[in-house]
């Protein structure tokens, strides 16, 4: 029972510690430049193809399998930095728009996004064969864990730490806070608005390639995984609140919890119970549960 | 005077070349206007809420998947083969549907507008697919062919079925479907939305109530999106979840905005451009997201009047129908 327990809550942590990444860069983005980008789940899918073929590339030229794990991080946030070419290059144009123009061109990237992956890999799904249970496993109450599962969870848990201390002991994060509260104050203060969307957007594709890459030993990479995760990140960061890192914690925790019992206990309560959440949160606290005031 | 006769004139001949395209055209590209009309008639539904009320619902498919599910499961579990008892019995079912979601989504506007629709939308998604034995999980479930103008036409192959009664009932729905549309953007309701879409504020301090306009477009939209879903089935024969998908509510704005969403036929435009283009880019190109895709971002860019906007060149914002 203990064990069973224990299993059900391993893997929602593990589910949970890869959404809280991506939805910390949606919560980013979308905390400074009031942008939903729903390409978010897209840079998700590039950083797990990238990070299985990184990971195929060092393995395959003699890397030792015990080390795979800094070439995965590695290739996960360096594919990041594809968040900088789409923000110069395209999202900056958008920035005076209404948000209609903004969200949709969030979803041509999206579209473009997908079939460059199925141009690049094919669309068969790719996974990093039996890397994962190399770590072993650990015992913990009775319940088996991938010891990997468990570097996963303790990395994104120093991952949250350090974007809190980001956010709130470093003259960047303050910048980021000022010029979420308020654009024309920040600039009118001397901030190059212009450098902070472009770290900021990089910053936000970065979580999210990263969350791609680290998930990837465990399952095998599709070229949908990247659509379907984004409606998994919007339920987080709509229960936490838009726009607040300490909401996309607990709503990612929320979210990966109550999935893994759901599919444990009543299979098809799934996704449904989740979206019947946020249904609630949105009409009885639009805010979420750390969100400031709505728009 | 003559402003007005020249687009009559033009509507005329478009509507006759697509009476006459089973007689001229390749039998291809006549199935092909098949899905055109369904989504003609969503569309126009769509955008009364996009361009005329200025709400961008991103779970409107959530209505397509209501249309499409209520014929299959009319003429497979119930043996209700008329589809003109098919069309109306999809269209209160998700009047029933939006009447409640409607009533809750009227009172949010912009993004909390659409990530409330993207949330129903989902909850009806993972319904489809969760729940096998009710709706065939993500196999979905098979749409028998429905009889049309009191016949069941059992004596015509499906193709000749396709390209004969059903695309002339699917015109007639859509001609008619165009005409309901343009006496609603035209008569005081239709007034009453677009002064909502430009300045709630100024419309409460007139009178105006924002909130039950709004619930209204959603309902006749939410009741187009059905109808239109319900004529996207038969010529597939199946409908499965993914009608219901968050990236098809995407696509069906991709298309407002590719003919142009404050225009009165841009929906039907881009409905039009939209299928034929996607069948020509797969013919030559199998991954038409990234083309498509970006067109999207070129549109969004540069042209946010869609197709329409070019040609008119009207002030970006006015509606072109009104």
């Amino acid at each position: 029972m203990t064990a069973n327990l224990v299993g059900i809550l391993m893997g929602g942590l593990f589910h949970a510690a890869i959404l809280f990444l991506v939805a910390a860069g949606l919560q980013v983005v979308f905390g400074v430049q009031k942008i939903f980008n729903l390409a978010c789940g897209s840079f998700y899918a590039l950083g797990a193809y990238t990070g299985a073929a990184v990971v195929g590339y060092f393995t395959g030229h003699g890397g030792p399998s015990a080390l795979f794990i800094a070439p995965l991080a590695l290739g996960g946030l360096a594919v990041g930095l594809v968040g900088l070419v789409v923000e110069r290059g395209l999202l900056r144009f958008v920035y005076d728009r209404d948000e209609t123009f903004q969200l949709l061109l969030t979803f041509a990237l999206v579209l473009m996004l997908e079939d460059l992956i199925r141009m690049t890999w094919g669309t068969a799904p790719v996974s990093t064969g039996g890397l994962y249970l190399g770590y072993g496993q650990a015992r913990i109450l009775g319940a088996t864990v991938p010891v990997y599962n468990l570097i996963v969870i303790a990395a994104s848990l120093v991952i949250a730490l350090g974007l809190g201390w980001l956010l709130t002991r470093t003259a960047f994060g303050r910048i980021m806070r000022a010029s979420a509260d308020n654009r024309e104050m920040a600039e009118a203060l001397g901030v190059d608005m212009r450098r902070v969307y472009a770290r900021v957007f990089t910053l936000g594709s970065m979580l999210g390639t990263l969350g791609g890459a680290l998930v990837i030993p465990a399952t095998a990479a599709m070229s949908e995984m990247g659509i379907e995760l984004i409606v998994e990140a919007f339920a987080v960061v709509v229960i936490g609140g838009l726009g607040s890192m300490r909401g996309a914690f607990v709503g990612a925790l929320v979210v990966g919890v109550l999935r893994s019992v759901a599919i444990a206990v009543y299979p098809e309560l799934e996704m449904l119970l989740i979206y019947l959440i946020v249904i609630a949160v949105l009409l009885w606290r639009p805010r979420g549960l750390f969100g400031a005031a709505p728009a | 005077m003559r402003r007005s006769v020249v687009p009559a004139i033009g509507l005329l001949v478009a509507a006759l070349a697509v009476a006459a395209l089973p007689a001229l055209a390749p039998l291809y590209y006549v199935t092909l206007m098949l899905p055109f009309m369904a989504y003609g008639v969503i569309l126009l539904g769509l955008n009364l809420l996009f361009g005329y009320t200025g709400l961008v619902s991103f779970g409107h498919a959530l209505f397509i998947g209501i249309g499409a599910y209520t014929g299959a499961v009319l003429t497979t579990h119930y043996g209700i083969r008329h589809m003109e008892l098919i069309l109306p019995i999809a269209a209160l079912a998700a009047a029933v549907v939006a009447a409640p979601v409607g009533a809750l989504c009227a009172r949010y506007v912009k993004i909390y507008f659409g990530m409330l629709t993207l949330a129903f939308g989902m909850v009806f998604y993972t319904f489809l697919l969760k729940f096998y034995r009710l709706t065939g999980g993500d196999e979905g479930m098979r749409m028998l062919r429905p009889s049309l103008f009191g016949h069941d036409w059992a004596g015509l192959s499906k193709t000749a079925y396709l390209v004969g009664p059903y695309y002339y009932f699917s015109l007639a729905v859509l001609a008619l479907a165009t005409v309901v549309m343009w006496r609603i953007v035209r008569s005081p309701f239709g007034l009453c939305l677009r002064t909502i879409r430009d300045n709630p504020l100024k419309a409460e301090s007139l009178g105006v109530s924002v909130p039950w306009p709004r619930w209204y477009a959603f309902m006749i939209s939410a009741i187009y999106a059905a109808v239109g879903g319900a004529l996207l089935a038969p010529p597939t024969g199946n409908v499965d979840p993914t009608l219901a998908y968050w990236t098809h509510s995407g696509n069906i704005v991709f298309m407002v905005l590719l003919g142009g969403f404050s225009s009165f036929f841009g929906p039907l435009l881009g409905a039009f451009v939209f299928i034929f283009l996607q069948d020509t880019v797969m013919s030559v190109f199998p991954y038409w997201r990234l083309v498509f895709g970006a067109m999207l971002a070129g549109i969004v860019l540069f042209a946010p009047g869609g197709l329409m906007g070019l040609v008119t060149r009207r002030p970006h914002g006015e509606a072109a129908g009104a």
